[in-house]
């Protein structure tokens, strides 16, 4: 169907895109009844953390990256460890990685739920936010709630705050719970287990747009386990890459609407990180339970409608809880809590996957340990070009669609990645421009 | 105030996290909708009511020129301004830039600096308009906030301490990390509200609700240089999160050679 008279011109400006987290816009032009231009405009104000990071002591970035972002800490601090810990040339026993672990399982419940409920699902009802879905369906937002707080929790527990942890430290941590504490997690834990299995259920119930996209994902990958806190970057077109090798391979864009810097992969189209490709990548990594579930919902093995992307956050929520119960049922305190992290002149990288995706960070040190250059890679400005392409095709689908329509599926095409454009900032209000 | 008195955030310069302390009040989130009206809050939702606001939580710190005219606006629209958190109150840890120059830091870290408006300073909302009443930390403690709304609910003035995270330590009956183990703590300059978080997981206090009513930043930095730590360690100390907090800024000049 060719759209004709009003809608052959136009243009969609959503200036200020909500439940985002952080601030940009979005601008699609249709000229003629065609698409024209998608633009994904990023204004947070930049922060400049890669320039004050630099002349800073190299034990010093887990706590100053963390507030890059208030909604995945956990995942700059791991990523800032495993960084400095390569450069350093230190591995951490197992019983300090399981406990990170745990931590960032905590993170990832916390954040997958306040994705579901409170940004994305009220966007298939139609409503405007949680507080309104909630009137309509009080028992789901109350749900989504409580798998939250036990998120939140988990992270309290074992990072001392939820919101940038202060329990996190290059080698560890400064504390080890005691097996008491990680013991009274068990029972919130298997209650959210319960309910993130409800989650998928209810999710899978919702309409979703008919669309499949074409798409390069990037992940982690572990030999053992669904990859979190290590593993090889891995690619579905045969990537496979220490995170320092990727780093070198990964370009850096800097484009006039943008202060979020685009990632691109030297000589190859966009990529995306995050649920739809670690899903995709390591989906047989999943315990059994987990994949059950999966194709329960109508997942096959790789999902590639990015509408349906809530379906796997919450497949990969119910994936944590099952997780953080196991290491928890598992738990013994690290002896010591940290391992001595001795400085060296050298440079290293480290990769941990946010809730959002991927999370990339590169450290050069000087001999006693002065950061000489620092860079960082968000989910979000990895993620960015391949979302544009999304609501490319949300666009050029949808083009007989009204302008209040239309703007809708835009904005969320969008929020199906979950951008944080804090984070990317180093981004969301839409404009459809039909001129 | 009316019976449903609207509220509004906005956001500036930030990582998200003291709003998003506001989402993680699981078990009150409902209960606030219903007892304020949310009129305008971009993270939580896509309905906007245009002001006047009777309450504004406004989250981050001013470094666009952009923002230095959006705040007046805020400010028109408000009836209180409430600052909440370390940016909003203190210029944040991108107030690190006001050391340094700030052209560097956007060729540092972009290719074109040329497509970058921004100040040469990070400040706090106090810089630029009245502030009714600041809420510290780094991010906030959401009790503190929940405490704020049900005083202005009630039509009461919010009870927030002045005294330093030393205080609170005792309380909570911790260990003293500076004086047993000789850990460096700005527990002593630092204002409490975190519940000293950080000595009960044996760290020492690194400042992040900024400087405390009173304070003593010399003497306690005679006892950090005591304690081994070099004229830059101790300059760094006071240079996180809360940088341009005068007491902490003053403090982190004197020994930054």
């Amino acid at each position: 169907m060719t759209p004709s008279g009003a809608n052959a011109n136009r243009t969609i400006d959503v200036h200020g895109l909500a439940r985002v987290e952080g601030e940009g816009s979005l601008h699609v032009a249709i000229h003629d009844g065609a698409l024209e231009r998608v633009e994904l405009e990023i204004f947070e104000p930049p922060r400049f953390f890669e320039a004050f990071l630099v002349g800073r002591g190299y034990e010093e970035p887990p706590d100053i990256t963390a507030r890059i972002c208030g909604i995945c800490p956990v995942a700059y601090q791991m990523s800032a460890c495993a960084a400095i810990e390569d450069a350093c040339g230190v591995t951490v026993p197992e019983s300090i990685g399981k406990l990170r672990r745990l931590l960032y399982c905590g993170e990832w419940i916390q954040s997958h739920a306040l994705h579901i409920y409170l940004l994305h699902a009220p966007d298939f009802f139609g409503c405007r936010d949680a507080v309104e879905l909630a009137a309509l369906n009080p028992a789901a937002v109350e749900r989504g709630l409580r798998l939250k707080k036990t998120g939140n929790h988990l992270m309290e527990l074992v990072g001392g705050r939820a919101i940038h942890p202060v329990n996190v430290r290059i080698g560890g941590f400064y504390r080890s719970p005691e097996r008491a504490e990680i013991a009274a997690m068990i029972e919130p834990l298997q209650r959210a287990r319960e309910e993130s299995l409800e989650t998928i259920a209810w999710v899978a119930s919702f309409e979703f747009p008919e669309i499949e996209a074409n798409y390069r994902f990037v992940a982690l990958s572990h030999p053992d386990h669904y990859a979190i806190e290590a593993g090889r970057v891995v690619s579905s077109d045969g990537i496979d890459a220490t995170p320092g090798e990727f780093a070198d391979v990964a370009v850096e864009e800097h484009v006039a609407r943008s202060s979020a810097l685009h990632s691109r992969l030297r000589g190859r189209d966009p990529y995306l990180t995050g649920p739809l490709a670690r899903y995709a990548l390591n989906g047989s990594k999943l315990p059994k339970a987990a994949r059950d579930a999966a194709a329960e919902a109508g997942l096959g093995p790789v999902c590639a409608n990015p509408f349906k992307s809530i379906i796997v956050r919450a497949v990969e929520l119910y994936f944590a809880c099952d997780e953080a119960l196991r290491l928890a049922t598992e738990y013994e305190p690290p002896e010591p809590a940290a391992v001595p992290v001795p400085p060296r002149a050298h440079a290293g990288a480290g990769a941990t996957e946010a809730p959002r995706g991927m999370l990339l960070q590169r450290y050069e040190l000087d001999a006693e340990g002065t950061i000489l250059s620092a860079r960082i890679m968000p989910p979000t400005s990895q993620n960015q070009l391949t979302i544009e392409s999304d609501v490319r095709q949300v666009v050029a689908s949808g083009l007989e669609l009204g302008d209040t329509e239309l703007t809708a599926r835009c904005e969320l095409a969008v929020r199906n990645h979950d951008p944080c454009i804090s984070c990317a900032a180093h981004f969301l209000d839409v404009s459809i421009d039909r001129s | 105030m009316t019976s449903r008195p609207t509220l509004a955030v906005w956001k500036f310069a930030s990582c998200d996290g003291c709003q998003l302390g506001i989402l993680d009040c699981e078990d009150e989130l409902l209960q606030l909708a219903g007892a304020v009206q949310i009129a305008s809050f971009t993270e939580m939702t896509s309905a906007v009511i245009e002001g006047p606001y009777d309450v504004s939580l406004v989250e981050g710190s001013i470094t666009t020129p952009g923002d230095a005219d959006r705040i007046l606006a805020v400010r028109a629209a408000s009836g209180l301004l409430v600052t909440i958190g370390a940016c909003a109150t203190a210029g944040g840890i991108q107030a690190l830039r006001n050391y340094a120059n700030v052209g560097e830091y956007t060729s540092t870290v972009y290719a074109h600096p040329e497509y970058i408006s921004t100040l040469a300073e990070s400040s706090p909302i106090s810089s630029y308009v009245q502030v009714d009443l600041e809420l510290r930390g780094c991010p906030i403690n959401r009790l503190q906030l929940v405490g704020v709304v049900t005083a202005l609910l009630a039509g009461r003035r919010p009870v927030i301490p002045g005294y330093s995270v030393c205080e609170e330590c005792k309380m909570a009956g911790n260990l003293c990390v500076l004086v047993a183990h000789g850990t460096p703590c700005l527990g002593p300059v630092t204002r409490a509200g975190c519940g000293a978080l950080c000595p009960a997981v044996n760290r020492g206090c690194y400042g992040c609700f900024g400087p405390a009513d009173t304070t003593n930043t010399g003497s306690l930095s005679k006892r950090l240089a005591d304690l081994g730590l070099s004229e830059r360690g101790v300059s760094r100390m006071y240079r996180t999160f809360n940088s341009a907090a005068t007491e902490f800024s003053k403090e982190s000049l004197e020994h930054d050679a």
